[in-house]
């Protein structure tokens, strides 16, 4: 079959932009990263040991979430329970949020300045505080586990809620004890399911930029972070390159395994549809009321504490001894409009926020008009559409800080002179441009929202035009009553994944946002990372109001999810 | 032996089971008859301890079992749709049962493969499944499952063996041939069977005893020929397919009159010899079994509506709805008068 030659026309504005957005700085990478002889000898024993680490930290990271995810899947699958489903709900929250805000909800919860310490400090009356937290590998391992154990629950569960519960009756009535019927007959049922969830939650952790950077602290680096550092700290562009590249393999080695696993992990357990049912016995009850109450405490309680604390002043009772009395205050929301400082350089967050919400617009303009064509023309599919599609979801395996390493390579004009002088626009690169953020969030939005639209335009079928025709509608009639409909709630709904993914994106933009032009995470970032309570103040609301944009945006997109849609 | 004593279990607040009582002895084979939603594989869940009932008890030979886990009972459990551990070999399907006797360290080295193989082999081969050992349980058909599934449950030498309609997902061939295969594994191995299933033929083939459940109740127990010969109910001489269960009147004596809606009515009122006493007014209820022959004289007229070949002879319905086993098949339409070889009283059995 030919292909269509409309699609053609389709084609050339969506590849056209990742041609030079993503595979030409990809490539300039790449060329880089071969020069890497030119690396100092000193330098190669660090790279090893990031790699370790790197390795180090995700599979004690996975491991914990595995230990966490297990139970808490047998409890989603098996048990019914009150309020199951918006707890089974609060669990996936976190994943989808941006990683600024979840290190910025621990820092509220644990931090120096959080809710716990000020709470020892109060009854102990000490005068520093006694739980050091964030800045350890312990809060490192917290936020992964945080972040992925909703994978675990959701992939283990699933084949758990499938799984035949007369195999495990079969068992014990061939005088299987409880353990040898989980250890011979369960767990190895699952064990797709768990390899697969496992290796996925490993490659998020493996890919961890900014819970590290804002968690972990400078002594932490990973692969991510290393290429930050080298890149924009040490300038030192061949390495950065060569780390890039090596965690690209890395990425492409591991999703290769996830998804030939993911395929038996899916492959149809024979089951009984075998409804929850409700804890019978104490010890049953226990360990529902048990793990209901591990669920609210570990996933609600970083989420609360940083709206709680972004409305509440501390500090001002310093003077006063060691006793601290919180008092409600919105001191934080105001501040973040005034330029107290009255410097040149200093940028209010608002304008961070103003930032945010405009790189958000145009990403959603962008990958709506790139992605709208490649969606349209991947629903009516011919050679070179199947050719192509694997290649529109490439961007999704190329980590974000490797992109704005690539933009930076690539629209690159000498960087050190830039960054010491602040040269105006005119004369300078693509790269002093804000332009860049929006273009880097909408290479990583695009498959999102391609897959989003194509998922909704195959659910137009001819049946709905014809049947509506029938009845007697006009073509126009039939257009507006039919596809219209279908076609502005994928619209919407792919526009707040593009929205969302952008408000919330740090890796790229933390490298590319320039001092001037500060997105909401990067502004997060920075405030975090300067003493003083009332910059921690405007770093927890901040957060909090990306968190509720955030939040906002994730609810549109589930309310308009259509059955089925959406999945990647 | 096994004896349940007034089981009670409820579900969704309605009565499942509402004080069933029945024992099984040695070597003997219960089958458990009723229609799907009748409670009867809850029964077999109770017995082997997958579920606890909500009163009554379950005892072994006097003994209680009501403090006893599923796996320390040693009751075989046969599924409807088998429940073979799909990533296990055949082999290792019927050896589950015998490693858990053995130390369950030891269970899980290779070493015991070697152990178990001569009791695996036995089994096997009385199911007919010898060579298949090292197959994957998934690579099977339906029939070669239920024999792995049947042979895993013999395996360990339970002292119960339930079935739960073991051959309910079997096309009707296989089904019979695996029926005469099953009753001589079930008499040559001794060991006392429940059999669960809705299919009164399977049910007349294999049981020493047949228990009728109708709505979590006992409707009615005996051997199958007692049940077949003196059903208890209406309701029970219907559901096993007796005959014709029809509501009449006494006129006098032995003299009974249909009442129901059949048209047209028996030219003459219908002779029953029961030991009862019925005076004239009486409702009762008949079972027209349906052994019949074409007689000028017969009590019963009405036009043919339905001619059904059987082999030995013809399935004649009646317009009315009621039907007769005649030699010769007469036309569709034509107004026949036959005699029924038996016509019975049910009230009172």
């Amino acid at each position: 079959m030919p292909s269509n030659p409309k699609n053609l026309l389709a084609w050339l504005l969506p590849l056209t932009f990742l041609g030079l957005f993503f595979f030409y700085p990809l490539a300039r990478i790449l060329a880089l990263s071969l020069d890497f002889a030119t690396i100092s000898v000193g330098y190669w024993p660090r790279i090893f040991s990031v790699i370790a680490f790197t390795f180090f930290q995700a599979l004690i990271s996975s491991l914990i979430t595995l230990l966490i995810g297990l139970p808490l899947a047998f409890l989603f699958a098996r048990f019914d329970f009150p309020a199951k489903t918006p707890l089974r709900a609060l669990t996936a929250i976190p994943f989808m949020l941006p990683t600024v805000v979840v290190a910025a909800g621990f820092n509220a919860l644990l931090g120096p300045r959080g809710w716990l310490n000020l709470a020892l400090m109060g009854t102990l009356g000490l005068e520093t505080p006694p739980i050091a937290f964030i800045g350890t590998i312990w809060a490192i391992f917290a936020a992964h586990v945080f972040y992925n154990t909703t994978i675990v629950i959701r992939l283990v569960g699933d084949a758990w809620s499938r799984l035949d519960t007369r195999l495990s009756d079969a068992a014990r009535s061939l005088g299987a004890s409880p353990a040898r019927t989980f250890w011979q007959v369960t767990l190895p049922l699952l064990r797709p399911a768990i390899f697969a969830s496992s290796l996925l939650v490993f490659l998020f952790d493996f890919s961890s930029y900014g819970v590290i950077l804002l968690l972990g602290g400078p002594r932490f680096a990973t692969l991510e972070v290393e290429i930050y550092i080298q890149a924009l700290q040490l300038l030192n562009l061949q390495a950065a390159a060569l780390l890039s590249l090596i965690q690209l393999l890395c990425t492409l080695g591991l999703s290769t395994l996830y998804s030939r696993y993911i395929l038996h992990a899916a492959s149809p357990i024979k089951s009984v549809e075998r409804i929850p049912r409700p804890a019978r016995t104490l010890p049953e009850k226990a360990f529902v009321a048990a793990l209901a109450i591990f669920c609210i405490g570990f996933f609600a309680l970083p989420l609360l504490a940083l709206p709680m604390r972004s409305l509440t002043r501390i500090e001002a009772d310093r003077a006063r001894s060691a006793e601290i009395r919180p008092a409600f205050t919105t001191d934080y929301y105001y501040e973040l409009f005034i330029n107290r400082r009255g410097s040149l350089f200093y940028v209010p967050p608002v304008e961070a926020a103003i930032n945010s919400l405009s790189y958000a617009s145009l990403s959603v303009v962008l990958s709506l008009l790139l992605g709208f064509p490649a969606a349209l023309a991947l629903t009516r599919p011919g050679p070179l559409e199947k050719w192509l599609d694997p290649f529109l979801m490439l961007p999704l395996g190329a980590s974000a800080v490797t992109l704005g390493l690539g933009y930076i390579i690539t629209f690159n004009k000498p960087i050190p002179l830039l960054a010491t002088f602040h040269l105006p626009l005119s004369t300078a690169s693509l790269l002093t441009s804000p332009l860049l953020i929006p273009l880097a969030h909408t290479t990583i939005a695009l498959p999102f929202v391609i897959r989003n639209l194509q998922a909704a335009l195959v659910t137009i079928p001819q049946r709905y035009r014809e049947a509506a025709a029938v009845l007697g509608a006009s073509p126009f009639h039939v257009w507006r009553t039919v596809d219209l409909p279908i076609i502005s709630r994928a619209v919407i709904s792919a526009g707040a994944f593009a929205f969302t993914i952008s408000m919330g994106e740090f890796g790229a933009a933390s490298l590319l946002a320039r001092p001037e032009y500060p997105t909401l995470p990067t502004a997060i970032y920075r405030f975090l990372s300067q003493p003083g309570g009332m910059n921690y103040g405007q770093a927890m609301a901040m957060a909090t109001i990306l968190m509720l944009t955030c939040g906002l945006g994730i609810f549109l997109i589930e309310k308009l999810r259509l059955p089925g849609a959406g999945e990647l | 032996m096994l004896r349940l004593t007034n089981i009670y279990k409820t579900y969704d607040n309605q009565p499942l089971l509402n004080g069933i009582s029945f024992s099984v002895a040695q070597g003997e084979t219960v089958c458990l008859l009723g229609a799907s939603g009748s409670g009867k594989s809850t029964i077999l869940r109770i017995i082997a301890g997958l579920e606890q009932p909500e009163k009554g008890d379950v005892a072994w030979d006097g003994q209680s079992l009501a403090g006893v886990a599923v796996h320390q009972r040693n009751f075989g459990l046969m599924f409807q749709d088998y429940a073979l551990f799909p990533h296990m070999t055949v082999f290792e399907n019927v050896a589950f049962g015998l490693k858990s006797r053995a130390n369950w360290q030891f269970a899980l080295q290779k070493s015991a493969n070697t152990r178990f193989a001569p009791r695996v082999r036995e089994v096997l081969e009385v199911v007919n499944m010898a060579g298949f050992a090292n197959r994957r349980v998934t690579e099977l058909s339906g029939g070669e499952q239920q024999r792995v599934a049947l042979a895993r449950a013999l395996a360990p030498n339970p002292r119960l063996l339930m079935l739960d309609e073991p051959l309910g997902a079997l096309d009707r061939a296989l089904r019979e041939s695996l029926l005469a295969e099953l009753r001589g594994i079930l008499h040559q191995s001794g060991i006392p069977a429940i059999y669960v299933t809705h299919d009164q033929q399977e049910a007349f083939t294999l049981a020493d005893t047949i228990i009728l459940l109708h709505a979590g109740e006992i409707s009615q127990r005996g051997s199958p020929a007692e049940v077949f010969a003196k059903p208890a109910s209406g309701r029970v001489a219907s559901f096993l397919g007796l005959g014709n269960v029809v509501k009449a009147v006494c006129v006098e004596g032995q003299k009974m009159r249909i009442e129901a809606d059949i048209s047209p009515k028996p030219s003459a009122d219908l002779l029953i010899h029961c030991g009862h006493h019925h005076r004239p007014g009486d409702k009762v209820t008949l079972l027209i079994r349906p052994a019949a022959r074409l007689d000028a004289a017969g009590r019963v007229a009405g036009r043919v509506a339905d001619v059904v070949f059987r082999g030995e002879d013809f399935r004649v319905t009646l317009e009315g709805g009621l039907y007769f086993h005649l030699s010769a098949a007469p036309k569709l339409g034509e107004l026949v008068r036959l005699s029924p070889e038996k016509v019975e009283c049910l009230d009172g059995n």
